[in-house]
């Protein structure tokens, strides 16, 4: 964090001191915030994990497709060179190859349904987090009055929304990509569970929750620094 | 001593606020000066500009015109930073509705200000403690504003203004929210520390009972000092005071 700039002011040094302390003040406050507002924080955290669980899923589904897509290149190739493969493989790469066009068809609605995904989470995200800083208003010009900072007050809602942000993420991108994984291992077996099904599912989790936790930072941004900015009389004057 | 003579002063204090296309003047031209350690009340009907004031004179809006010198410093002229730092150490403020963080407890709220103010944490739990004994809740440190009456609220609040030994407190109808007697306890409570401590009160109220502590009480009507009163003057006209300020309340 950047010091305070040089102040002209004799109260200079308190106020450098204002500045830096209230780091950890400010996390155990957004902590308790969390914890006592648990329920409220629940709904808040249900839309994130919701939008990003219908991301993971979507995403989970393409990589069940990719593999399906795989496997059956492997066997073509293993047809190819001469390999006997049981009546129920070969079966199985000429339905492929009738549903060619269908396949493609698919992916390309995969790869919207992605789309989508990502803007009803983006949505579902930014609607929670708007919420929750509205609802505080009055919070916030109370903490203004007190001589809290407009920096502390956004730090105060930057702390709380990459917490839940994360926590939320990382949940719901393993529900989604725990759904669908238990649907293909109905319907493929568990042979579609190679490396290549670990890899991309690693990777997959990974995105999902920078991804989700990224976008709850994102759609903090504007409510807070615009509920920080407000002078404390107009923010102390909002009735929700 | 002569600069030091007025904690507060106003000039040509203007507020104006937009409805629409309609502009609505809460402040027309206030002029007003306020003494060190003195128990002032802002009186007038709701509407007539008595919190508008309070809370140009807070820094918690900024004035359409005209300025506030809160001891000698011109307002107008302070960063964001500076005005949280006058905010923190300068001005206690207690509302109407408490305004208590809800989610912590008395003390945590108390302590609060300390914060801000980059008290250490053990110094400003013994501040805390300190404040609560002082107005009379010692043993409700731990009690979320949830779990205590709307007097011992008030009290937090007090205590909470009070947190960074501030010169002046402002108090926009401290005991608006609150029965008859548990207001009583509050003024006593407010003129009490004003006796005691020395430190300015400045209240918005039209609350009666803030006649008979007030030091001067200045009646605000449409936006402007209607008149000023010395409390010797006015304490046998509260019988018509009322009759006038009923009249008023229809706004």
């Amino acid at each position: 964090m950047s010091v305070a700039s040089a102040n002209s002011s004799p109260a200079g040094g308190d106020k450098r001191r204002q500045m830096q302390l209230p780091f950890s003040k400010a996390v155990e406050i957004s902590l308790k915030s969390v914890r006592i507002r648990f329920a409220r924080s629940l709904i808040t955290a249900a839309g994130i994990f919701l939008g990003i669980a219908f991301y993971s899923s979507v995403q989970t589904s393409a990589v069940f497709s990719d593999i399906q897509a795989d496997i059956i290149r492997v066997k073509r190739e293993q047809l190819a060179a001469g390999a006997k493969l049981t009546p129920d493989e070969i079966r199985m790469i000429s339905a492929a190859d009738a549903n060619k066009a269908e396949e493609n068809n698919a992916k390309t609605r995969l790869q919207w349904l992605s789309i989508m995904g990502l803007i009803v989470c983006t949505v579902g995200i930014t609607n929670a987090m708007l919420m929750s800083v509205t609802e505080r208003y009055k919070e916030i010009g109370t903490m203004k009055c007190l001589g809290a900072l407009d920096s502390f007050v956004v730090k105060l809602f930057f702390i709380e929304s990459c917490l839940l942000g994360f926590i939320a993420s990382v949940a719901g991108c393993v529900l989604g990509w725990l759904l669908i994984s238990l649907v293909n291992l109905i319907s493929l077996g568990p042979a579609a569970f190679g490396v290549m099904f670990w890899q991309r599912s690693l990777l997959l989790i990974a995105t999902s929750a920078a991804l989700g936790t990224f976008l709850t930072f994102i759609a903090t941004i504007a409510p807070a620094v615009r509920a920080a900015k407000m002078p404390p009389a107009a923010a102390l004057r909002v009735e929700i | 001593m002569a600069a030091n003579e007025y904690i507060v002063r106003t000039k040509g204090l203007v507020k104006e606020y937009t409805m629409g296309d309609q502009v609505l003047k809460a402040l027309n031209g206030v002029d007003l000066d306020i003494y060190r350690g003195e128990y002032i009340s802002i009186m007038g009907p709701s509407g007539s500009g008595k919190s508008t004031l309070f809370n140009a004179i807070g820094g918690l809006d900024k004035p359409t015109a005209g300025s506030v010198f809160i001891n000698d410093v011109d307002m107008a002229q302070l960063d964001a930073k500076e005005l949280a730092y006058l905010r923190c150490h300068t001005i206690g403020y207690i509302f109407q509705t408490f305004n208590l963080i809800p989610v912590m407890t008395a003390l945590e709220n108390v302590t609060l200000p300390t914060v801000f103010a980059g008290m250490s944490t053990d110094d400003g739990i013994e501040r805390g403690i300190e404040l609560l004994e002082l107005v009379g809740l010692g043993e409700r440190l731990h009690h979320k504003p949830s779990e205590l009456s709307g007097g011992q609220q008030q009290r937090v609040a007090i205590a909470r203004s009070l947190a960074n030994n501030p010169s002046i407190i402002l108090a926009d109808e401290p005991t608006g929210n609150l029965d008859l007697r548990t207001g009583t306890e509050i003024i006593e409570l407010l003129r009490k520390l004003n006796k005691e401590q020395g430190v300015t009160i400045i209240s918005a109220t039209h609350d009666l009972k803030m006649l008979d502590v007030s030091d001067r009480i200045v009646w605000i009507r449409d936006g402007r000092i209607a008149k000023i009163e010395e409390r010797k003057d006015i304490e046998i006209k509260v019988g018509e005071m009322e009759r006038e300020g009923e009249n008023e309340t229809a706004h």
